[in-house]
């Protein structure tokens, strides 16, 4: 369970989270739908303590992501988060690339590492890409294998950050259908998007941030359906 | 015009002197190389702030002329501290440090040429500080700095030219050790650069080899 108090965040005079309170359960989708600029990224940051806050807290599990005591690189294991721009490690081949963080982190041999990354790649559908070095993939292969790379860590909650913003729009599916398998499987997901459809067919709770707050939380039928803050309403009619 | 007074044996001196060019600049760039992974990784880690004090002596090491910091070193070590050490030992120390000042620039232009969000893409992996420097950033500047540290070891075997000064017989002083004895500059001088091209060539390929393999991903 992540739970998410009272928290703010400032980028010097910028405040960018005013007070987010959230609570994930286990086996939860919730996607988060904004503005640029209205924090939902900053919050993804900071659930794996990527980005300090400034008050309030944040519990992963019973453990506090921003005490002073925790051991945020153990913590990061469980918690994947993938990115808009995918990050592939450029040196490595496809299986290296997700390998790399089970054979360093969590001490994997080798051959076990690979077993796992091969089993992750099949998921995503890259299983003949595997020798292949990421500048031979386009980008939507890329930003599948990054998911492939944060799901080889076995984690109990994926992060997505925008994961589509980036691509060009025919790569768009391919990337949504893996976040929707995933979702299937009761993965705990939390997915900050700009598809709105997607958004709306995959949450279990869909949540709408304005300016740093968040100004609505629902099941997508009311979210998107019939929302109740002016805010969301006006962010609606703007985007279809 | 062919004729020479030259031996096998001269040949011989001047292979000799081309040995010991090799072991001062082979000794010197991997101390140098070694001392400047650090420095580059600390200036990098810890801000221009911080760094200053040692962003400044590297200066001093960069602007100030071999020759001079060779026989500055010397006369400190020899006179000032009274140890009795060889010239060898001298040259090696002051051309470590002159290439470690070199190196920690090219080190810390390879690590920030490793964009942000690769970084925080392995640490969002849980990956610790180190090991995102060992297996992300490390292999990501060596393939940007290679082409300049493959140029600043050239330099430095070149440079090594300048440890005569402190009694080092390498190449170019055994080349002058035969001029004055020969009277034929020009036959040896090219015979000498003859021996620093064969040195060199080498280096420069390797390092056009490994660019090439690590440029297919």
């Amino acid at each position: 369970m992540i739970e998410i108090e009272n928290v703010r965040k400032s980028f010097g005079a910028l405040e960018v989270l005013k007070g987010i309170d959230l609570t994930v359960s286990k086996g939860e989708v919730l996607t988060v739908i904004g503005g640029s600029g209205s924090g939902k990224s900053t919050l993804l940051t900071c659930i794996n303590g990527l980005e300090p806050i400034d008050s309030g807290r944040i519990v992963v599990d019973g453990t506090e992501v921003h005490a002073r005591t925790t051991d945020l690189n153990k913590l990061r294991a469980k918690i994947g988060i993938v990115f808009q721009q995918w990050n592939a490690f450029p040196h490595l081949t496809v299986l290296e690339n997700v390998t790399l963080a089970p054979r360093k982190v969590l001490g994997l041999s080798k051959s076990a590492a690979e077993e796992i990354g091969v089993r992750q790649l099949t998921h995503v559908g890259l299983a003949d890409k595997l020798a292949v070095y990421p500048s031979r993939l386009s980008g939507g292969q890329q930003q599948r294998m990054a998911i492939a790379r944060a799901l080889a860590m076995s984690p109990e909650y994926m992060l997505f950050d925008e994961v589509t913003s980036a691509l060009d729009p025919q790569l768009v599916g391919e990337v949504l259908d893996t976040l929707r398998l995933l979702a299937s499987e009761g993965m705990t997901m939390i997915c900050v998007t700009h598809e709105m459809k997607f958004a709306r067919e995959v949450s279990d709770r869909g949540a709408f941030f304005h300016k740093g707050v968040m100004a609505e939380i629902a099941p997508p039928e009311q979210l998107f359906g019939a929302p109740q803050a002016a805010e969301t309403r006006a962010f609606l009619a703007a985007t279809h | 015009m062919f004729d020479t007074a030259l031996t096998v044996n001269d040949l011989i001196f001047l292979a000799k002197g081309a040995g010991m060019t090799i072991m001062v600049t082979a000794i010197s760039v991997f101390f140098g190389t070694i001392l400047g992974i650090v420095f580059g990784v600390v200036r990098h880690q810890v801000g221009p702030w911080w760094a200053a004090p040692l962003t400044f002596v590297l200066d001093v090491f960069r602007s100030i002329p071999l020759l001079i910091q060779l026989v500055l070193a010397n006369a400190f070590v020899t006179t000032v501290l009274g140890f009795r050490v060889a010239g060898l030992t001298v040259a090696c120390g002051v051309l470590s440090l002159y290439t470690a000042a070199y190196c920690a620039e090219i080190v810390r232009g390879g690590i920030e040429a490793v964009p942000l969000t690769l970084r925080r893409a392995s640490r969002s992996l849980g990956m610790t500080w180190r090991q995102d420097m060992t297996n992300v950033v490390m292999p990501l500047a060596t393939r940007v700095a290679l082409p300049s540290w493959i140029g600043l070891a050239l330099g430095v075997m070149k440079d090594s030219a300048l440890v005569f000064i402190v009694q080092v017989v390498e190449l170019l002083k055994s080349t002058q050790i035969l001029i004055t004895r020969l009277q034929e500059p020009l036959f040896l001088l090219t015979i000498c650069g003859l021996f620093y091209f064969l040195i060199s060539f080498p280096v420069a390929r390797f390092g056009g080899y490994l660019e090439k393999r690590w440029s297919n991903d």
